[in-house]
Parts: structure tokens; sequence; C-alpha cells
């Protein structure tokens, strides 16, 4: 057990946690911001996708210790107030999801390629996306969905 | 995952002492390996040491190699400027490896350390001549891999750098398993002024090699002409549920030819 601090979504965190804690835990069970979903468990999935320091990771694949003293935003930092994020907006006026369990791994995913990318191209979304699996849609709508949320954060 | 203990020294003599005073510990890099290896405890270490503290990630032009820091992620190989202008086939492997998020924290370091038969940096290591500098000493790429998982590290000995030889030309071409994108085979063909290294990553049964036979086709005619008539055996390669050694034997002989431009 050890206390560890981190900011989430602007938030100072400060909790006791054991060592063997995954930062998905730490977030979901801990401070209790379930957003962050958990697929397959085993990194793959891309459901779990957070932003730590401003990249993407994959929050399953982490102890919540390798992120003390770090800034994370989930996807329930994004948006402010009642007004989505651009890139939320897009996936909803896209239909970007259908069951929605991956979306906010999606989401999170394609806000970082975006941001490090402003005129990202179709090929790119679709290799940015390699980490994140959708059992629903095809991915059609999710690459129309980043494509139309780039333009809308300024691409 | 087991309880363990976590401890993030903030030097390579702290993360030394940590690890000497664990019953068995485990150096931890990007954790993009040991950590789903704990998750499914396959691996139960009494603690972890986390040397992503330990100032271990730059990229330096050192004349003829680039030094490359043992925990440098491979998103910062791939974007790295100095990699892309001298050795183009290094920034273009480490951009293909797992997916972004892997990259994002997944380490050159960590991935040479586990010697995966499937990972692709061992390739360019072997094939960019490279030196494995650790906490105690230098090591050519030819001695560091010595089987499937297994490499020349003494236990408790800590990877800092790798130094790559810049080639004339290289080129890396790998045929990715479409659910994990590990390399079913990865080519690493480097050409030297003393002649050209070939390194196979994801098809022997002992990890990454160097082709023999290939090397010297291409070293007397660097076109993928050279190749043709050449026979690649099966013999040592992997067989598993995606590919029998001959499908593997052949994926050699073709990804060699296509990273020969």
């Amino acid at each position: 057990m050890g206390e560890i601090s981190l900011k989430l979504n602007g938030k100072l965190e400060t909790k006791d946690v054991a060592d063997n804690t995954l930062l998905i835990d730490f977030i979901r069970e801990h401070v209790g911001l379930t957003g962050t979903h958990v697929g397959c468990d085993t990194s793959q999935c891309g459901a779990c996708v957070i932003h730590l320091d401003g990249v993407s990771v994959k929050a399953c694949t982490m102890l919540a210790k390798q992120a003390e003293g770090s800034e994370i935003v989930t996807i329930e930092g994004l948006a402010d107030g009642d007004e989505l994020h651009p890139m939320q907006q897009a996936f909803h006026e896209n239909h970007g999801l259908q069951c929605g369990f991956c979306t906010p791994g999606m989401v999170m995913s394609a806000v970082e390629m975006v941001t490090k990318n402003k005129n990202i191209s179709e090929d790119e979304i679709r290799k940015g996306l390699e980490g994140n699996i959708c059992r629903c849609t095809g991915y059609h709508n999710i690459v129309q969905s980043v494509k139309a949320g780039a333009a809308k954060m300024g691409g | 995952m087991y309880s363990t203990k976590y401890i993030k020294p903030n030097s390579t003599s702290e993360a030394l002492e940590a690890i000497k005073s664990m019953g068995e510990g485990k150096f931890l890099a990007g954790g993009m390996t040991l950590i789903p290896t704990l998750k499914q405890r396959l691996a139960s270490p009494d603690g972890l040491v986390d040397i992503s503290g330990c100032d271990l990630d730059s990229i330096s032009d050192e004349g003829d190699t680039i030094k490359i820091g043992a925990m440098t992620k491979h998103a910062s190989v791939a974007e790295s400027g100095l990699v892309n202008k001298a050795i183009p086939a290094l920034a273009k492997l480490a951009d293909g490896i797992g997916d972004r998020q892997v990259r994002n924290r997944g380490t050159l370091g960590g991935s040479v350390a586990n010697n995966d038969p499937s990972a692709c940096y061992p390739s360019a290591v072997l094939a960019l001549k490279a030196i494995v500098h650790t906490n105690t000493r230098s090591i050519q790429a030819d001695e560091f891999f010595t089987g499937m998982f297994e490499t020349a590290l003494e236990e408790n000995e800590i990877i800092e750098a790798i130094s790559f030889s810049k080639p004339t030309k290289a080129n890396y071409v790998k045929f990715p398993n479409p659910a994990s994108r590990y390399a079913m085979v990865g080519v690493f063909v480097a050409q030297f002024n003393d002649g050209v290294r070939v390194a196979v990553t994801g098809a022997g049964e002992g990890g990454v090699f160097r082709h023999a036979e290939m090397e010297a086709a291409l070293s007397s005619n660097y076109n993928a002409d050279a190749l043709s008539a050449l026979e690649i055996s099966s013999e040592g390669l992997i067989s598993d549920l995606h590919a029998s050694p001959e499908y593997r034997a052949n994926l050699i002989k073709e990804m060699t030819k296509r990273a020969v431009v």
C-alpha cells in the first residue's frame, strides 16, 4: 500500500492504493469514474484508453503507481459542462457508435491523434485506430466521425 | 495479479540496489509485456523496480552511430528527426510496433531485453551491428541474443542504451499477424560498405537470427532478383496456429525481396 497523487480531469486525487492496483481500477473503483471501460482486459481492445500527460495509453496495462504525479484525462473530462467536445459531437452526428461500449476509447484515441495531426488523412485515422476494436460498426462511421471531428477541431 | 511491491528509483545505481534488496525482483520498463504477464499470474515477482525515472530516454547522433536510451518509447523513435534522417528504416520499424497506445508506452530496452521471438526491434539490433550498453559492459549484437526470450544479460544487469550503426541503405518489412500486429515474419536488411546484413524475426524457434545465404547473395548483388534462385530452408522455423515452417520460409524470402529496394 502507499499513497498516490495525480490530477484526474483537472482535479487532484490523493488515495491509498495497493502496489498492484491497475490504473483502470484506480479510475473506476477508487475514484468512481466509470466512463472508461474494460473490454478485453488484455491490452488489445482499447476500450480503456485514456490520456496520460497528453498521450493515449491503455489504462488496463499500467499500474496506478506508474501514474504518480501525472495528469490524466478520461472521457468524462472532455465535455465542457453540457457542451460536448467537438469529437464527441462528431461521433453523435455521424452515428459513430452502436452499442457504445468501445466509444470512450475510440474518442480518446481520436482526440489524441487529431490534436497531434490536424490535417489527418483517412489512412492515418485507420492506422491510429489499430488499438481500438469495435464489434458493431465495421469502423466506417467511426472513421467518418474522426474526420468530421478533425474538421470541427480546426483541421 | 499477485501482490507485489513497486519502487521507482531515480538512477540505475539506485535501481540496482533496490532489486538486490528483493528476493526475486523484476525491472519494469514500459510494461507492455510484463504487466499483461503479471495480470495472467504467469509471473510472481516480489517486487517491481520501475526504471522510467532513471534518465535513460535520450536519442543522440554519435557520428557513425545513433545512440538511443533504453527507456525511449517506440513513438519517440518513430517521430525522432535524428532517427528519420540517419536510419529511416529504424523509425519505420518503431512506427509499426503494436498499436498507437503500445508505442506510447513500450520501450526499446524492454523489447530487446525480453527478446520475444516475434518482436520487431531485435532484428534491427542484429542487422544494424548494434552495441547494447549495460550498466557494466557493452555487448555486440551478434553476442547478445542467445535464444527465444534469452539474452546475454546477467542477473540484475540493466540495458542503458543501444548504439545502431548507420547503414548506407536499410529497410524493414514485416508480415504482421492481423490481430496482434506481431511479426509472423519480419526482415531487416542493412547495407554497409563491408557487406549486407539480413536479420529475420518472427520465424526462428531460437528467436531472431541472421540469414547467411541471403546476406551473401545481397552482398554481391543488392537486388531482389539476386534472391530468386535461393531455396529458403524451413528447418528450425516456428510452427504455430498462424503459420507452418514452410509458409514462414516463403515469407522470409518474400519479405526480404520487398525490403530490398
